[in-house]
């Protein structure tokens, strides 16, 4: 049976809560209402309130609170409406969260979940991508599946996990992506996947943009032969390297997309990290594809200009491969 | 000049707290004795931490809560075993209470390896999560939906605990404060929350922080009991508490207890607080809390004069040892500043961009 990558995540939440009765789910309207994009239907019913929690319009104090549980032995899933929204929460999540291990040497095992990206017309602050905000807070793991299966097996792990995870889920592909997805099968945090293999140049990237991605890389080899290797790095925080080099050491040439605005993305430190170790393997500059350096704009002309298209990939593996 | 504090000058007239005359109940003089006690350590230990500091000993700021030593300890008696408590800065007699040896205060404002922290935190940054103690962390108010997330989680495991934290007049103006209890109310946590109202937050008098005269009001904005209580009376703070408490423990959902006090030093050791009016330190200085419950030990016949001042000569000993401790305790080895970040990795390792060392 297929099931929808947004199901795939509400089946890993209440698999994980009947498996484990420490977990549970907290956030704006994910009880009776069954969250504003439904993933938690029938949970109420199953689990009862006191581990389908309703709060007030308070992102902060339901970080705060969700932390408080955790320390206690509890694995809460924190519901972002919105991920925009975590802005209210960054105290909660850099500050108490991310560095609760290091300084109090107390495990913090919570989920803060939520739809980010764009593509679905939502504007400024239904849209963002907020990756790049926490890549630079140590103590946070941060996962951006691209299918059903990762988004299902990720989110396993990341509840069992025993760090503060950031799950990054794309909204655009909550209906979108529909797939066989395997009953119970746990994806470790950390590891990056082939999703297309190919040796003439070697595109990275995650989330929805693994679609556009793929999409180029068929254009590219129908119009000029050459391969494109697409890899999906599933997790940003571990990043997984060594999928990345294997893949440039056999290509040498590596372009990096993501739907993050360009400036402070986590392309710069991909590219950064290629270019100090792996620099006599590029026969090529390192290419970079994302989202303009603007907030993310509401009219359609606006957005599609905006957002990256698999028309810029193509546009900028030709560069590539010319180099 | 912070209008509220004027007001509670001895003989104004105008003396809100307290307001309860549960708060008068006696106490057992085992219980007044210990309150003594503790206020007495926590005075001492924050003495001895202040020499350290003038020795340069002590790294970063010292933060001192002298003068609101019945607010921290009187709390602080008052919470059971498998009770929750998140201190700030100005509560390091609930963390004596609570059972935080005065060495591990020595080690961690000296930034030793043997501190709670090892050297990767700072001040009163540290807690104990088998004695109950959170740490806080800097930005104010953070605490309030934390511990009361705390106390959620442990009631649901079947305990029957409170949870009591602590903020500032200052820090009462965060959204933390708002959120945190207002979302605890609505979740009918058991959190005991302290407002120590003493009249500066860094250098801004009370009424530049809230036009709302005083603190207690805001309780039933959102639907929690109120308590006021003169926070210089730590017998007072104790009864106030424990009314508090079985008020949370009992279901009846959060409390607020707004404490009046005073700071009597500057906010951390660098400030001289000249900001501070003298007649308003002078007037305050008179109300000690250490003073008031002695001055009650020996006028009421619970010790003599001298039996008090041999008491307090060693308690005042009996930190030798541990400052001792503290001082021969080693710095930490600087790998430990990596370790622990992740579950992973809590043995810190080498790292190739510091090969050059």
């Amino acid at each position: 049976m297929t099931i929808t990558y947004i199901e795939a995540i509400g089946e890993a939440i209440s698999q994980e809560m009947e498996r484990d009765p420490s977990v549970l789910l907290i956030g704006e309207d994910v009880g009776h209402y069954a969250g504003a994009f439904k993933l938690s239907k029938g949970f109420l019913e199953s689990f009862g309130p006191d581990r389908i929690i309703d709060t007030p319009i308070a992102e902060s104090a339901i970080v705060g609170h969700a932390i408080g549980m955790a320390y206690m032995g509890m694995r809460p899933v924190v519901e972002m409406q919105f991920i925009d929204f975590i802005a209210c929460a960054y105290n909660m999540v850099t500050n108490f969260a991310a560095k609760s291990r290091y300084r109090q040497g107390l495990a913090c095992p919570m989920v803060i979940r939520g739809p980010s990206g764009g593509g679905v017309r939502g504007g400024p602050f239904h849209s963002q991508n907020v990756e790049a905000c926490f890549l630079n807070v140590p103590g946070l793991k941060i996962v951006a599946p691209a299918t059903a299966a990762d988004a299902k097996g990720l989110m396993l792990s990341s509840i069992r996990d025993d760090d503060p995870v950031l799950f990054l889920e794309h909204k655009y592909l909550y209906r979108r992506i529909k797939e066989v997805v395997p009953s119970n099968e746990a994806i470790p945090l950390g590891q990056a996947i082939v999703r297309r293999e190919g040796s003439d140049f070697t595109i990275v990237t995650y989330g929805a943009m693994v679609f556009e991605a793929l999409e180029a890389a068929e254009q590219i080899a129908t119009e000029t032969g050459a391969q494109a290797e697409v890899i999906d790095l599933r997790t940003l925080a571990p990043l997984d390297m060594e999928t990345v080099y294997q893949s440039v050491r056999k290509t040498n040439r590596c372009m990096l997309v993501h739907e993050a605005c360009l400036t402070g993305g986590p392309s710069g430190e991909l590219a950064a990290r290629l270019s100090e170790e792996f620099f006599d393997w590029l026969d090529a500059p390192i290419l970079r594809v994302a989202a303009l350096d603007s907030p993310v704009p509401y009219s359609p002309p606006l957005e599609d200009y905006f957002l990256p298209k698999s028309v810029d990939i193509v546009f900028q593996a030709k560069r590539l491969l010319a180099y | 000049m912070a209008k509220a504090h004027e007001k509670l000058f001895p003989g104004t007239g105008d003396r809100r707290a307290p307001q309860l005359t549960e708060l008068n109940t006696p106490l057992s003089k085992a219980m007044r004795l210990r309150l003594f006690e503790w206020m007495v350590t926590t005075r001492k230990v924050e003495a001895r931490m202040g020499t350290l500091y003038r020795q340069g000993k002590v790294v970063g700021g010292l933060y001192r809560g002298e003068g609101q030593e019945g607010i921290s300890v009187g709390t602080a008696m008052a919470l059971q075993d498998g009770d929750i408590v998140g201190p700030m800065i100005r509560d390091l007699g609930a963390m004596m209470v609570r059972g935080v040896p005065p060495r591990d205060v020595f080690c961690q404002y000296m930034a030793r390896a043997d501190g709670p922290t090892g050297g990767r935190d700072c001040n009163t940054h540290f807690g104990d999560h088998e004695l109950g103690i959170t740490a806080p962390i800097s930005m104010l108010g953070a605490l309030i939906p934390v511990v009361s997330g705390m106390a959620w989680a442990s009631r649901q495991q079947g305990n029957n605990p409170v949870g009591l934290t602590y903020i500032g007049d200052g820090g009462a103006s965060c959204g933390d404060f708002h959120e945190g209890l207002n979302m605890a109310a609505t979740l009918n946590s058991p959190l005991v929350l302290i407002v120590e109202n003493n009249g500066y937050a860094y250098s801004t008098p009370v009424q530049a922080q809230s036009q709302v005269e005083w603190f207690v009001d805001r309780a039933p904005a959102y639907g929690v009991l109120g308590m006021q209580v003169d926070g210089n009376d730590a017998e007072a703070v104790y009864n106030a508490t424990k009314l508090a408490c079985d008020h949370a423990r009992s279901g009846k959902g959060p409390v607020l207890i707004e404490a009046i006090t005073f700071r009597m030093n500057g906010h951390a050791e660098h400030d001289d607080a000249s900001y501070v009016p003298e007649a308003l330190v002078k007037a305050w200085s008179k109300r000690d809390p250490i003073d008031i419950l002695r001055d009650r030990l020996i006028d009421e016949g619970v010790k003599s004069k001298r039996q008090i001042d041999n008491l307090e000569q060693k308690i005042f000993d009996q930190l030798k040892d541990d400052y001792e401790f503290a001082l021969a305790s080693d710095m930490p080895d600087a790998l430990y500043a990596t370790g622990g970040v992740y579950s992973e990795d809590d043995i810190g390792q080498p790292d190739p961009r510091r090969a050059g060392r």
